[in-house]
């Protein structure tokens, strides 16, 4: 994924982030995410690294990453297509969307189509539940998406041209 | 500028007072007398606004306010959340006090011409009622029976400037304690008022308060929970949002009152909206002198330091937040020893959840007497709820306790999508349960929702109607706990799994009476032996749906139907005479398993059927096709 002129680049951005913190073992978690917006994930090297310079057991940082839905250890394609699988969305019709989402990206939900393009995600409730059901790609929140043509149109923004 | 004093803190109230008193709905004037006058507009910036493009909107109107040379006399603000996510983007005008619905940026140039050039309010963009026709300027029927306590500044200030919340009595209260209160007196205000937390358990505040005083220590902490887990729960983001400083405000004053220097917010990393304004809040409080060293000149000392929760349901109970913010794992641990003897860090520590915190202020402002004359005998005070699902009006609301079902969903919320019969309310999330329409009348507080099988949770509540299987809800709340167990004691990790793969079998019509009878035993152990109060109440959407929707359970076990025609397993499409033979649902069929020529009534094959119903979608003829 990364070169090692880029990873050098990461690791000591990540490591000057660590040694600007009063408390470091407490602050575990803040650190998984700001190496995780560096790296896009967390690979086993990045968190025995984090682990070193923390100065505890790698078991535990691969223990709170493993816990916490919001660090995931696989990279993930350019753009990230989430389902809010929230109740309102639910009770809309959040599984329809999921399915006709997984149809057109010929995906299932939690994995990355092969030309890295998109990865498709579920999450819990965005607050936009009076445009249930929603989607959200890379943070940006569809409303209604009842239809298969409107769901088509919205990736289609992401697909790059020609 | 440090503020040095209280006297300081009220010259400057005094000074900012004109930064909202354009928005005084007790100064409205109609919309040709406003002519000339300085005006506001307020674009809404709630979740559901945000989402649907309120942004470019108050963007393009500041773009054509300043093409039409009148940027000086017409202010445009984002606040927080009006509320009334159904009719968004809305925009509120003063002192017009005029409201318009699903603006989009197309009307910018209409609304900037008509109302603001011509003084004519833009007819089209008025609520309209959706059965008598009646348009609304302002008075619009989704706002009769609220009472905005703990939403009283969202949607009225811009939450990113600190003055306007100082202008609308910001910081009074803390002034007030910290200079003409003792803390028991602060603690005896809040037991009097009988504010419980709203976070869903609904253990008296006050009471928490003393309890975390009381223990002997050389720290304590408070912790504010920001962790909105519940899905379809979205009142603490909008409170964070819309008025970050009524948070900040209260954890001061309870830091004072319980003798905490330190304070976290735990909030969810799925806010990243929120974060951003709780970070210029406090950036904006130390600057003022309002957080950090001798706050308003007192020796009081008090820091905030945001903690970001990783996408964990459990973290909303406090042990296990408590776990998360210390680094580790959020798995709960075992009470007693309650937060309040031995939180953080092993000190003293009181957890409250935003919407409790927000309502502080108002309450050491105006008196316990005031607040607890709203709501009922045990529940004082008002809460939020997120109504949703199959309403009219989906939006946030804020009513008395006591206030009824039936008000809330069909005099605010306009009652049932598309005209459908009602079937149930769920509250509480995936701790709570579902409401049949024989207690709509019911008032609603913490123990009446308890009595019927439900709880009050942080109030999420979902309409559902006569297309919502019931079994395929509590099948959803049950994939939903399982998949958020966070694995520590044996009854939620593996019950939660046994319940979901049962009710599986259920909706895939496989299920047998003795399913049934096994379902309920498990529920009622997984209640008696869970560790904390997440996996006590996990199956509470199971047993409330047994209790009230029996027959629905028994019609997917005995008679292998779904009488909501939802669980695909047990549906059977089929094609009647009424067939014209046009072919379309041949073309479609992804199994390929309709035969038929042109012009003749075609057959489903039922071997090969996936009864996915996109024949029926296709369908041109009312009919034709049948789904039973």
């Amino acid at each position: 994924m990364c070169d090692s002129a880029s990873s050098n680049q990461f690791v000591q951005k990540l490591d000057g982030y660590i040694d600007s913190l009063t408390y470091k073992k407490e602050n575990l978690i803040g650190v998984l995410h700001y190496a995780q917006e560096i790296y896009g994930y967390l690979p086993a090297s990045v968190q025995w690294h984090i682990a070193q310079k923390l100065d505890i057991p790698s078991a535990t940082v691969y223990g709170v990453v493993s816990f916490y839905s919001f660090f995931t250890m696989i990279p993930r394609g350019e753009h990230v297509v989430n389902v809010c699988t929230g109740t309102a969305c639910f009770v809309r019709g959040a599984e329809k969307l999921k399915g006709e989402l997984e149809n057109q990206l010929k995906i299932k939900a939690g994995e990355t189509t092969p030309d890295n393009l998109f990865t498709l995600e579920t999450l819990r409730c965005v607050g936009a539940c009076g445009l249930a059901p929603v989607m959200i790609v890379d943070g940006k929140v569809h409303g209604r998406m009842n239809e298969a043509q409107d769901i088509n149109e919205v990736l289609a923004k992401y697909r790059p041209e020609g | 500028m440090k503020l040095k004093n209280a006297d300081t803190l009220n010259a400057l109230k005094a000074q900012s007072l004109k930064l909202i008193e354009t928005r005084r709905v007790t100064d409205t004037v109609s919309t040709k007398n406003a002519q000339g006058l300085v005006r506001h507009v307020m674009v809404c910036g709630g979740p559901g606004c945000h989402s649907s493009g309120s942004p470019g909107i108050a963007e393009r109107l500041e773009e054509e306010l300043n093409k039409q040379g009148l940027s000086e006399q017409v202010k445009v603000f984002q606040p927080g959340c009006f509320g009334f996510c159904e009719k968004g983007p809305m925009i509120e005008i003063y002192p017009d006090n005029v409201t318009y619905c699903e603006v989009s940026s197309e009307d910018v140039t209409t609304i900037v011409e008509e109302h603001f050039i011509q003084g004519n309010q833009v007819e089209h963009l008025l609520y309209m009622d959706p059965i008598t026709k009646e348009r609304f300027a302002t008075n619009i029927p989704f706002y009769d029976g609220q009472l905005r306590i703990a939403l009283r500044n969202v949607g009225y200030i811009a939450p990113e400037n600190i003055l306007e919340y100082i202008a609308a009595d910001g910081y009074q209260a803390l002034a007030k304690v910290l200079f003409s209160m003792t803390s028991l007196e602060v603690i005896d205000v809040l037991k009097d008022s009988g504010l419980r937390g709203r976070g869903g358990a609904g253990f008296p505040t006050g009471v928490k308060w003393e309890f975390t005083r009381k223990s002997p220590a050389d720290q304590r902490y408070i912790i504010c929970n920001a962790d909105e887990g519940d899905p379809g729960a979205f009142m603490d983001r909008s409170v964070l949002e819309g008025d970050p400083h009524s948070v900040l405000e209260a954890m001061l004053i309870a830091g004072s009152a319980i003798g905490a220097s330190e304070g976290f917010i735990y909030v969810r990393a799925e806010y990243p909206a929120a974060i951003r304004r709780l970070q210029i809040a406090i950036a904006q409080a130390q600057e003022y002198g309002l957080l950090g060293k001798a706050i308003l000149g007192s020796d009081f000392c008090f820091n905030i330091e945001l903690k970001y929760g990783a996408g964990a349901f459990v973290c909303g109970e406090e042990t296990a937040l408590i776990h998360s913010i210390e680094g580790a794992r959020g798995e709960p641990s075992v009470k007693p020893p309650f937060p309040a003897q031995k939180g953080l860090w092993g000190k003293p520590t009181c957890v409250n959840n935003v919407e409790t915190l927000a309502n502080i202020p108002a309450i050491i402002l105006k008196g316990a007497d005031w607040f607890s004359a709203v709501g009922t005998e045990k529940s004082k005070g008002t809460k939020v709820f997120a109504l949703a699902g199959k309403v009219n009006n989906v939006g946030l609301v804020e009513v008395p306790m006591g206030t009824t079902l039936r008000q809330i969903i069909f005099d605010i919320g306009g009652g049932i999508k598309q005209r459908k019969t009602f079937k149930a309310a769920q509250t509480g999330g995936p701790s709570g349960g579902c409401i049949p329409t024989k207690y709509l009348d019911s008032p609603i507080d913490y123990e009446s929702l308890t009595a019927i099988g439900s709880m009050m949770g942080s109030g999420g509540l979902i309409v559902l109607d006569e297309d919502d299987c019931m079994v395929n809800i509590a099948k959803y709340f049950q994939e939903f706990t399982m998949d958020e167990s966070c694995g520590r004691c044996t009854a939620c990790r593996v019950g939660t799994k046994r319940l979901y793969e049962i009710l599986t079998k259920i909706t895939e019509g496989k299920g047998t009476l003795e399913d049934l009878e096994n379902l309920e035993k498990l529920c009622h152990i997984i209640k008696d032996t869970a560790l904390c109060g997440l996996g006590q109440s996990a199956p509470n959407p199971i047993l409330s749906t047994l209790k009230y929707f029996r027959d629905e359970y028994i019609a997917h076990i005995v008679d292998k139907t779904c009488p909501a025609g939802v669980c695909q397993s047990l549906l059977k499409y089929e094609i009647t005479d009424k067939c014209v033979g046009c072919t379309l649902c041949v073309k479609k069929c992804p199994m390929s398993c309709i035969t038929g020529s042109s012009k003749k009534r075609h057959v489903i094959d039922q071997e090969r059927c996936l009864k996915c119903g996109a024949c029926m979608e296709q369908c041109r003829v009312v009919g034709a096709i049948i789904r039973h």
